[in-house]
C-alpha cells in the first residue's frame, strides 16, 4: 500500500514531495535501461532523511514489532534508524559469508544467475512480530528471499517497508509472499537536476 | 581516547554484548561481532547515544560510514547530530559520479569510494565504522574527504583492536572508541 493512498496525515504529503525531490535518478545504472533510483542524494538531506525514518517510526511504533530486519547494504541505512526509532531489535540480512556465526540462507532467482541472503540462527525467536525494511523494491525477488528466512525461523513478518516501489500491481510488486507491502514513494523516471 | 577508560556505566553493557567468534573469516582472527550488540535495543541505543553526546552541538555537518556495517551505526548518529550521512562503499556499488582511494589489505588491495559532490570543502566530518584494526580502511576514508576539501574531525568506532595498532597509523588524527579487545 502507498502512504498517500493510505490518506496521508496533514503534512506528510508536504514530507513526501521532499523526500521523492531529493532522491536522485542515475540513467542507465548499473546497465543500460535502468533508471536508477539513488538514495544517497536523500541522506544528505538531514530533514527529509529524518522525515523518512519517522514516517514508517510513527507507522510501526504501536504495531508491537520485536524485530527490524534490514536487507544489505541500503537496508541497514534506513533500518537500524527505525529499529531504535521503535525499541526494537535490529537484525541485519546479508550476502553470502558475511555474518560470521551459524545462518540460515535462503536462495533467490536475479534476472540473470540467482544470488542468496543469509541470517543468524537465533536472532530471531519463533513467533516474534518482525518488519523487513529495504530502500526500494522491483520484483520482490529479495524482500521474498528475506520473508522466507524469517519465517523459516518462526517468525512472523508483518510488513515489507521500502522507500520506493512501482505502484502498478500488473508492473511492480504489491504483496511479498502474501505479506502487505508499505512503500513511501513511486520510482522517478525522469532524470532530475542535481 | 577510549571511553571504556572513563567507566561510563552504559559500557559495561554494550561490551558483553559483543560475540567473539573465533576463527573467522580466516583461522587465527578473533571476530568482533556486533550483531549480537543489535539484538538488545538499549545496549543498541546505549551505543549511539555515546557518540551523539560526544558529537552533538560540535558543528559537525557530515558523518561518513564506511560499508556494510558503518552503514548500521552511521545513520542514527548523523540524524541525532543534524549531520549528512555519506556512505563510503566498495567499488562500483554507487552509481554517480565517484572519486575512489586505493588502499592495501593483508593480501592485495581494496578500495573505497564515495559520491562526487557529497561533501564540500570546509565541512567538518566524522568517519564511524564498527572497529578499527590496522586503521588501512579508516585512513582511505579520511584521504576521500580530505581530499574533497573536508575538515576529518575525528574516527568513531564501537571496538578497538590496540594490539593491531591502528590509532598510530591515522597520522595524528584522533579516535575515538567505546570498547577495545585484547587477546590477552
Amino acid at each position: 500500500m502507498f502512504v498517500l493512498e493510505n490518506g496521508a496525515k496533514k503534512g506528510e504529503e508536504q514530507r513526501l514531495q521532499a523526500i521523492s525531490q531529493a532522491i536522485r535518478v542515475v540513467p542507465h545504472f548499473p546497465k543500460q535501461g535502468i533508471m536508477f533510483q539513488d538514495i544517497t542524494t536523500l541522506l544528505l538531506d538531514h530533514k527529509a532523511f529524518k522525515d523518512a525514518v519517522d514516517i514508517f517510526v510513527d507507522r510501526y511504533r504501536d504495531m508491537d514489532i520485536s524485530v527490524v530486519a534490514g536487507v544489505e547494504a541500503r537496508g541497514f541505512i534506513f533500518g537500524s534508524s527505525i529499529a531504535l526509532g521503535i525499541g526494537a531489535k535490529f537484525v541485519p540480512l546479508c550476502k553470502p559469508g558475511k555474518l560470521p556465526g551459524e545462518v540460515i540462507s535462503e536462495k533467490y532467482v536475479l534476472e540473470y544467475g540467482s544470488d542468496c541472503l543469509e541470517m543468524h540462527v537465533g536472532a530471531v525467536q519463533a513467533s516474534e512480530r518482525v518488519i523487513i525494511i529495504d530502500d526500494l523494491v522491483a520484483t520482490g525477488g529479495t524482500l521474498s528471499a528475506a520473508t522466507r528466512l524469517l519465517e523459516r525461523a518462526g517468525a512472523e513478518v508483518v510488513e515489507c517497508g521500502c522507500v520506493i516501489g512501482v505502484s502498478d500491481p500488473k508492473v511492480g510488486c504489491n504483496k511479498v509472499n502474501g505479506k502487505p507491502l508499505y512503500i513511501l514513494l513511486e520510482p522517478r523516471e525522469v532524470e532530475n537536476d542535481f | 581516547m577510549s571511553a571504556y577508560k572513563d567507566q561510563d556505566p552504559r559500557l559495561h553493557g554494550i561490551k558483553t554484548k559483543i560475540r567473539v567468534v573465533p576463527n573467522f573469516p580466516k583461522s587465527g582472527i578473533m571476530f568482533q561481532d556486533i550483531t549480537t550488540l543489535l539484538l538488545d535495543p538499549k545496549a543498541f541505543k546505549d551505543t549511539i547515544d555515546l557518540f551523539v553526546e560526544r558529537y552533538k552541538g560540535k558543528n559537525i555537518s557530515v558523518v561518513a560510514g564506511i560499508e556494510a556495517r558503518g552503514f548500521i551505526f552511521g545513520p542514527p548518529i548523523a540524524l541525532a547530530i543534524g549531520a549528512k550521512f555519506v556512505p563510503l562503499r566498495k567499488p562500483k556499488k554507487l552509481p554517480g559520479k565517484v572519486i575512489s582511494q586505493e588502499y592495501i589489505l593483508e593480501y592485495g588491495r581494496d578500495c573505497l569510494e564515495m559520491h562526487v559532490g557529497a561533501v564540500e570543502p570546509g565541512e567538518r566530518a566524522l568517519v564511524v565504522d564498527d572497529l578499527i584494526a590496522t586503521g588501512g580502511t579508516l585512513c582511505a576514508a579520511m584521504d576521500l574527504l580530505e581530499r574533497v576539501g573536508a575538515e576529518v574531525m575525528e574516527c568513531a568506532c564501537v571496538i578497538e583492536l590496540p594490539e593491531l595498532k591502528g590509532r598510530e597509523r591515522l597520522n595524528g588524527k584522533p579516535l575515538y572508541v567505546l570498547v577495545e579487545y585484547m587477546e590477552i
